[in-house]
């Protein structure tokens, strides 16, 4: 399959800024663009990752976007998937340019994240399970983190230790990112000193909600050749669903499908997430250089290793006790720091993730820099059944 | 708790308590597969489709897959008790209908209590109470707790 090109990246460092999303956006929106070396006027499609959190403007995030950089008559889309939003909005703009039906598009995602737990919409509303969990049971986010954690300790034997690990591994990554919120190291005695939120999780161990966006240049392979005779390209898009039956809880729901009537697929959700991606790219994750996957807590890094197939399952813990993901180890994975450091600005984080191959892949990650990078995937989830992973390659 | 009070499902629909606590779901009869909480149009396993799905009373028992806690109060919609007390949530794999539910733990039992694999059984408690009602939740115990439970 022909290739999308990714000709420019750019952020607006994460935080409590206290500004509106658009703001964050546009910023971000306007270093991806000086970065690709193109105008906003030559922009033919705008793809928006959208907010559910800041009214209307939020809802239609592609035109607000396109409004506040000045109307051009440029195409557009608004995306989302929960989490998976950027990546939604990364999928749309490349179909568009595969399809020939344009050459140079842009991709935004920027949020303004409230203070503490996520909650659901407004209004009694027993029809939406995100409602139902928090109004009949308390379960917040950091509760299904706290179940899968468990479960790693009891299945692999994973310690509160090795979980602390993680946290320790990214906050020293994040340390040289400008785009990162916290920058600070930490150590295992630290993380697990902090109060437990959910059993076995320390508030340490699980990613705030921060302030933030993001931005992608993306062209044809004909348009990037014009500029350059070396590019990044995008070599794989997964926004794959879950296939039924999912067996494992998942953020909202009370609980899993039954797999009294059908037999469990062979692939989990999880693990169907990269490896969909890297059949669309024809890689294998042997080949890899580097990942950023999704680290709502440090106890969910351990298991992405395993679904985008860094090892075999249950051999998660042994990668973080070699230093194997660390930058300098085997195969490092979240060189930026990752939500550890971030924290999570929802429909900006998918897009992060991609910039921060894309300065990898091309050697401009400072003092974080994995050497000589060449092929990155990254991972995340959104709810409701929503994969995203992009396969970013030299 | 006042005795002229009803005590009612905090969220109708999704469990009822006579003659005991029991979740309600839907079987499809053509494969068999189980939903909670009910689906009532189509069967989700997209190799059947059938549209033959009967509420049925959900297993009361089943083993622990894992559990956390809530350490700190949880948002609205949720309304928690003040002074606010941390709680165990279990989810719970039923042996029959080979899935998982989720639910708070009884008070009381933290997750210094739990392993995972050991024998729950479903019971109720008080959610919160209205003027005129009381508003029950559905919660899981270890098994043994749950009829200590019953009798408070």
């Amino acid at each position: 399959m022909s290739q999308v090109v990714i000709l420019g990246a750019g952020m607006h460092p994460w935080g409590k800024w206290g500004k509106s999303f658009v703001e964050y956006g546009v910023k971000a929106a306007e270093l991806a663009l000086k970065d690709a070396g193109v105008e906003w006027t030559d922009i033919q499609f705008v793809a928006g990752g959208d907010t559910m959190r800041n009214g209307y403007p939020g809802y239609v995030a592609g035109a607000t976007f396109a409004q506040a950089l000045g109307w051009t008559g440029a195409q557009v889309a608004s995306c989302y998937g929960a989490c998976a939003t950027g990546a939604q909005a990364i999928d749309t703009a490349r179909a568009r340019i595969l399809a020939g039906l344009c050459d140079v598009a842009l991709v935004v995602g920027a949020d303004a994240a409230p203070k503490g737990f996520f909650k659901p919409n407004a209004g009694d509303r027993p029809d939406d399970p995100d409602w139902l969990r928090f109004r009949l049971l308390g379960a917040t986010n950091p509760t299904y983190f706290g179940l899968w954690a468990r479960r790693r300790m009891e299945l692999y034997g994973a310690t509160p230790q090795d979980f602390a690990a993680v946290k320790v591994k990214n906050a020293r990554h994040g340390l040289e990112n400008p785009n990162a919120r916290y920058r600070k190291e930490s150590s295992v005695e630290e993380v697990l000193a902090s109060p437990i939120v959910s059993d076995p999780l320390h508030l340490l161990e699980i990613c705030a909600t921060s302030d933030g966006g993001a931005a992608l240049v993306l062209c044809s392979e004909a348009f990037a050749r014009k500029r350059a005779t070396e590019f990044i390209k995008i070599a794989g898009v997964s926004t794959v669903t879950p296939s039924y039956p999912s067996s494992v809880i998942e953020m909202p729901n009370l609980a899993t499908d039954s797999w009294a009537g059908a037999a469990l697929p062979e692939r989990s959700f999880r693990d169907s997430i990269a490896f969909t991606a890297y059949e669309q790219a024809g890689v294998d994750p042997k080949d890899l250089d580097l990942a950023e996957v999704y680290d709502l807590s440090t106890a969910l890094e351990l298991d992405w290793y395993e679904n985008i197939g860094l090892c075999a399952q249950g051999e998660a813990e042994r990668l973080i006790r070699d230093g194997d993901t660390a930058v300098g180890g085997r195969i490092p994975v979240n060189a930026s720091g990752g939500l550890a450091c971030f924290g999570e600005a929802v429909p900006a984080q998918a897009i992060a993730q991609v910039c921060e191959l894309t300065w990898q892949l091309r050697g401009q990650a400072g003092a974080r820099q994995v050497a000589g990078a060449k092929l990155g995937v990254t991972a995340n989830q959104g709810l409701f059944g929503h994969g995203s992973s992009v396969v970013v390659s030299r | 708790m006042s005795e002229t009070k009803t005590r009612v499902p905090a969220v109708p629909g999704l469990f009822t308590l006579e003659p005991e606590v029991a979740l309600v779901g839907s079987r499809c009869s053509d494969c068999g597969s189980y939903f909670f909480p009910r689906e009532q149009v189509v069967c989700r396993n997209p190799r059947c489709r059938s549209s033959h799905l009967e509420a049925c009373e959900l297993s009361r028992a089943g083993k622990l897959w894992s559990f956390t806690s809530s350490a700190y109060k949880p948002p609205p919609p949720f309304v928690a008790p003040e002074p606010f007390e941390p709680f165990a949530l279990a989810a719970v794999e039923l042996e029959r209908e080979k899935l998982v539910v989720l639910g708070q733990v009884v008070r009381g039992v933290l997750p210094e209590a739990l392993r995972v694999g050991m024998p729950m059984q479903l019971t109720s408690e008080v959610l919160e109470e209205s003027d005129s009602q009381v508003l029950m939740v559905w919660k899981w115990a270890p098994s043994g707790a749950a009829s200590i439970e019953a009798k408070r």
